[in-house]
């Protein structure tokens, strides 16, 4: 009797412990998954930030003023554009 | 000392014997009665407490949605920025500190320490909105009872080009104005909170619950294009700049799908830095302005006479002496001629022959006809403030207001409503539903006139813009276009004002299979040249000719150079 109850009192233990570091470890995976987020959170921002920046430097007046002044380049004469269709476009 | 003796001594009275044990057992009474107390009367409020001592509610921010353009470029993004505050009871700050602080925010060291010194208030801000960067510094500099909050501020990279259409938000990041108000429950997002525990270092060690999830505005696509946007806007400001103008508006159609390509408004304002604005800088004319179209109706008054058969294009129509007197009124042409064919009506843009097709015409047909393309009701776009301009009821038209009416006064639309209503035309007599969203897929509209109808006065659109018309200056290389002037009397109390026209021009390409439909107005261009065939059309053409390009549209109209008449005489038109 008294051996299979220290038997018992072994497992018991055994088993807090293991409860003990399985919560542990969650707590610390969480702990991660939560910086992450935050970083998914900062990330998201600089995309933002940097669309912004994109859309300013690439404002239609901005790239027209460039390619005109400094590049030289000019609208080509409509005589020398072809438009293609598509042949699926020319049915319609 | 005996022996005998001790007994004697030590023996007390029984009671003192009792008296402890009873003090014993009351003190063990109240131990055990507070401790029932407490594990069963006091439990849920000291389990409060002892959660308190690491749980936490934390908010969870939500972004506003951005609002974009067809091609997915940012016309409105919200980023983070942080707001100062204080309060001053707590601030303990050097002189130092005060003068480095007040570097940093910008602020004068006068208005400052007015702030700090406003000790009966217990939440001051010291400054809203201030970039991440600079509050770091802020925060550096350690000082006691300065705190920050996280706001978010709204950046409109567009500027200038897009703001009547984008709009904006307040500083509480709430839409004011244009789509930013149109579109706000879908674009604001639900911040939320949740309940977390957190350790010693304060970091979030445990989930508890979610009381309330964050939702994140959804992102909002409109149908703008933003470089035809920014070509539109560019061609509309140097066009009213040129003429001298008080205003201008631009709409620009996608005839297929009903889309909204561009909608520009001169003068603009720069919507990320709003601290010197006009009303006038901020009125959206396009939308939320009636005005008198003048000829550009003419073509509607056609179509009710070729609709009921009363006219065909051919007809001829007696015009002289160029002007026609009904009761103590008289209707003038600018370029009298003797008799005119319908189609020249239009192609000369003739008051007398548009008044006269009218006055053949039941009063209710006419009304008809305005009422199902759209005039006299918003145009349902969800817009803040959409003008349904003004059409009086039938049964009040008096012969002369019928008469006006064909030639577009006495009658008031927004420049968006007639662009819409002119999708008839450019769509075989389906009137198109418009949108600001986008959406790809053609659109399935109401038919208004039938095929035949529109296709006639579709061709003599297209007369209108050639040479010999009033607007041969909207025409462009390339493409076949077809078009209507309009030169309108501005009204000024009650009367209409000698000197003040609103310019018009409203048309699309390639007249062959309709693409885009523009509308151009231009409010009171001073100077001798104020005909919607010199004012607006070169507006009209040099915004078809580039998003035409833009869209690869085939072209329809030999590559030949335009000549365009010298003096612009033929632009002349008495509305």
């Amino acid at each position: 009797m008294a051996k299979l109850n220290l038997l018992l009192l072994l497992v018991l233990v055994v088993c807090a412990l293991g409860l003990v570091t399985s919560q542990h470890t969650a707590r610390k995976l969480f702990s991660d998954l939560d910086r992450e987020q935050q970083r998914e959170r900062q990330l998201d921002i600089v995309y933002g930030q940097l669309q912004l920046e994109a859309s300013t430097w690439s404002l239609h007046a901005r790239v027209g003023k460039i390619a005109a002044g400094t590049l030289g380049m000019h609208v080509p004469d409509p005589r020398r554009v072809v438009v293609v269709t598509r042949p699926a476009e020319a049915k319609r | 000392m005996s022996l005998a003796a001790a007994p004697a001594l030590v023996r007390l009275p029984v009671w003192r014997a009792r008296f402890v044990l009873a003090a014993f057992m009351l003190v063990f009474a109240v131990l055990v009665g507070r401790s029932v107390y407490l594990q069963a009367m006091k439990t849920g409020f000291l389990q409060e407490k002892g959660e308190a001592r690491y749980s936490r509610v934390m908010e969870v921010p939500a972004t506003r949605g951005r609002i974009l353009d067809r091609n997915g470029e940012a016309l409105a993004v919200s980023t983070p920025v942080k707001s100062i505050w204080v309060i001053p009871d707590d601030v303990k700050a050097s002189r130092e500190q005060k003068k480095r602080l007040a570097a940093l925010l910008g602020l004068e060291r006068r208005e400052l320490n007015r702030k700090l010194a406003e000790t009966s208030r217990d939440f001051v801000y010291l400054k809203r909105q201030i970039s991440p960067d600079t509050a770091a510094k802020v925060e550096a500099l350690g000082i006691p009872g300065v705190y920050q909050q996280r706001e978010y501020r709204r950046y409109y990279p567009g500027g200038e080009v897009t703001a009547h259409l984008v709009g904006f938000t307040g500083v509480d990041d709430a839409g004011q104005e244009g789509i930013e108000l149109a579109f706000q429950s879908s674009l604001a997002g639900q911040p939320g909170s949740r309940r977390v525990i957190k350790d010693r270092l304060g970091r979030i060690v445990e989930d508890v619950e979610s009381i309330r999830a964050a939702q994140d505005g959804r992102d909002l696509t409109l149908s703008i294009d933003s470089k035809i946007q920014s070509l539109a806007y560019s061609a509309l400001r140097n066009a009213v700049a040129l003429h001298g103008a008080k205003a201008g508006a631009i709409v620009a159609l996608d005839v297929r799908t009903g889309e909204v390509l561009a909608l520009a408004n001169v003068p603009s304002y720069n919507p990320n830095n709003r601290s010197h604005l006009s009303g006038a800088q901020l009125r959206n004319r396009a939308l939320t302005d009636s005005f008198e179209p003048g000829s550009t109706l003419k073509p509607f008054t056609i179509a009710v006479a070729l609709e009921h058969h009363r006219i065909s294009p051919s007809t001829r129509m007696q015009t002289a002496p160029g002007k026609l007197t009904i009761g103590s009124y008289t209707i003038h042409d600018a370029h009298p001629e003797s008799t005119l064919s319908v189609a020249q009506v239009i192609q000369k843009s003739s008051n007398v022959g548009a008044a006269k097709i009218a006055l053949e015409l039941p009063r209710q047909q006419m009304w008809n006809m305005f009422e199902r393309v759209g005039f006299g009701a918003p145009p349902q776009l969800r817009f803040p403030g959409e003008a349904s301009g003004k059409v009086r009821p039938w049964q009040t038209w008096r012969p002369i207001e019928q008469a006006t009416m064909a030639y577009g006064h006495g009658i008031s639309v927004s420049l968006l409503q007639l662009a819409h209503a002119y999708t008839v035309f450019a769509r075989d007599g389906v009137l198109v539903p418009l949108t600001l969203v986008r959406t790809g897929a053609p659109a399935h509209g109401v038919r208004v006139i039938s095929r035949r109808t529109a296709r006639e006065v579709r061709d003599m659109l297209e007369l209108a813009v050639q040479p010999g018309g009033t607007g041969p200056r909207a025409r462009i290389v390339g493409w076949r276009v077809a078009g209507k002037t309009g030169t309108a009397h501005k009204q000024e109390n009650g009367g209409y004002a000698a000197h003040k026209y609103i310019a018009s021009f409203v048309g699309f390409a390639p007249a062959s299979n309709p693409r885009m439909l523009i509308a151009v107005m231009i409010d009171e261009p001073a100077g001798s040249e104020y005909y919607g065939g010199l004012v607006a059309a070169p507006v009209f053409a040099q915004v078809m000719q580039g998003a035409l390009r833009m869209l690869n549209v085939p072209h329809d109209a030999p590559l030949e150079p335009l000549e365009l008449p010298g003096k612009g005489d033929d632009a002349k038109e008495g509305t």
